[in-house]
């Protein structure tokens, strides 16, 4: 039926990745089961190594609809390989799509002319962009939530940084005449539910945010085209927002002058009003109770050692990884090895946009037999701070707490 | 059954491989025989492990009333305390 590959978990905390210490780099190679220690039993006993047509092992969450994490040892670099890149999805009907066969339609009533694309016309008739940024699920680390919270329960990985190529959506939307009276753009997807009751996945933005330079319509990632798990043969991107807006295999795109309804805009990926002041806004959205999830916070994670690792007296432990946050920028990453104490700056990557992924590391000495307590904070260039305690909310999103690492010297 | 079959047929009509998704078993338990029909129409079944047990036997409540009211399964009336109870012995904080 399918080719299911199960590599051998690592399970230890120990074993996962104690860099330049008792654990050679080159160990790290296979994909790791690693989950962080904050999961619920159930999250973590139900996961397993596996592969979907096309992809690589991943860590799976849910079966159907198909919800796959991306192992942690493929956050040792700033783009994550497309046969890696995470798999999420509400809706378990999920069409191979012809891209010989597929249309995309523009239109709607804050549309003057609508009209229909297919691919030979998206990639003759505008021009193209290539853009690095994260897409990162609303629900990453909801799995770590205290208390937990229902929904897929995620451990680090639903999450990659791609660079994605493709058009603007705003020359596609040029081309169909958007009225003044637009309020917003709303996407639909080739993917649709099991049952016929269950609303299909419908998402809007506002319309300035659809109109920004950098919110695109692309059909290749990394050079290659989506996978098929990714959004073939085309997705939204929107970037610095979370990712429930990437609408992936985009077939519909609805210029909209009232605001979208349905399951998935209310009660679906909301926030409590006020409990993210700075988030970007959704004004068409917004109600006194509630507020759509817009973009990312401000947030990092260490790949190179993981919680509980040991390492010799006098060894040179390394504290590297990514950090990211929703398009201002990281400005700074700071590293304390004292429980908070002191910070020190840690060595910024190559800059990739203000989207992107940016690796940082830091190396310190563990000159003392003993428990070293690493914590790393991100900080963007508009001054958010990732936080050191969780700002719970009942759908899980936006966790962005202060990593707490135990490296003991031995 | 019927719903297995429908879900099965409908994931096989859209391509769709559902991996290893048989080879989840719930715990054999009264009611597991409900829960596997009426929640494997649309879900795998390994959705209930993902999210347990932290869920008490409200939060088992509100998520199944959510399942029938917000996303439309259609789940009969009568079969719902035993799909609640199951999960919440079963699969719930205790």
């Amino acid at each position: 039926m399918q080719r299911r590959k199960f590599l051998a978990a690592t399970g230890s905390t120990l074993a996962a990745g104690a860099i330049g210490s008792l654990v050679p780099g080159a160990a790290r190679a296979a994909a790791s089961l690693w989950q962080p220690g904050e999961l619920a039993a159930g999250a973590a006993a139900s996961a397993v190594l596996e592969a979907l047509p096309g992809k690589a092992a991943l860590i799976k969450r849910s079966y159907r609809a198909p919800n796959y994490e991306t192992p942690i040892n493929y956050f040792d670099t700033p783009f994550t390989p497309n046969n890696a890149f995470f798999v999420r999805y509400h809706l378990s009907n999920i069409p191979k799509v012809d891209v010989r066969a597929w249309r995309l339609k523009i239109g709607g009533a804050g549309a003057d002319k609508p009209y229909e694309l297919d691919m030979t016309a998206l990639q003759r008739d505008f021009e193209h962009v290539e853009l690095a940024a994260l897409c990162l699920c609303s629900g990453n680390r909801r799995g770590m939530f205290q208390p937990h919270v229902q929904g897929v329960e995620w451990g680090v990985g639903a999450m990659g940084n791609a660079r994605w190529k493709g058009v603007r959506l705003r020359d596609v939307l040029k081309k169909a005449g958007v009225k003044s009276g637009a309020i917003e753009v709303a996407f639909n997807g080739a993917d649709g539910p099991a049952l016929p009751a269950t609303a299909d996945f419908i998402k809007s933005i506002p319309v300035d945010k659809a109109l920004h330079e950098d919110t695109l319509i692309a059909w290749e990632m990394n050079g290659k085209p989506l996978p098929h798990f990714n959004g073939f043969p085309a997705r939204v991107i929107v970037p610095g927002w979370t990712g429930t807006y990437w609408m992936k295999h985009v077939v519909d795109i609805d210029v909209r002058t009232s605001p979208q309804g349905g399951f998935w805009m209310n009660p679906a990926y909301r926030l409590p009003t006020g409990r993210f002041p700075k988030a970007d806004p959704f004004p068409t959205q917004q109600n006194p109770t509630n507020t759509p999830i817009t973009d990312i916070v401000i947030s990092s994670l260490v790949t190179s050692i993981h919680d509980g690792a040991r390492v010799h007296v006098g060894q040179t432990v390394d504290v590297s990884g990514v950090a990211w946050d929703g398009g201002r920028g990281v400005r700074d990453v700071q590293v304390s090895t004292d429980a908070g104490q002191t910070w020190q700056a840690a060595k910024l990557g190559r800059d990739f946009g203000r989207y992107s992924f940016r690796q940082f590391s830091y190396r310190f000495k563990a000159a003392k037999e003993g428990v070293y307590l690493v914590m790393v904070k991100a900080t963007n260039l508009r001054g958010d701070t990732q936080v050191m305690e969780l700002v719970h909310n009942p759908a899980g999103y936006h966790h962005n707490v202060v990593e707490r690492i135990q490296v003991e010297a031995v | 059954m019927k719903n297995i079959l429908i879900a099965i047929a409908l994931a096989a009509a859209c391509g769709t491989t559902f991996a290893a998704e048989k080879d989840f078993k719930l715990k054999q338990a009264p009611g597991v025989d409900k829960v596997q029909v009426n929640c494997s129409a649309c879900h795998s079944l390994d959705y209930i492990q993902l999210n347990s047990p932290f869920l008490d036997r409200k939060g088992w409540d509100a998520t199944v009333t959510k399942m029938i009211k917000a996303l439309g399964a259609p789940v009969k009336a009568e079969d719902i305390p035993a799909i609640v109870d199951y999960l919440a012995t079963n699969y719930g904080k205790q």
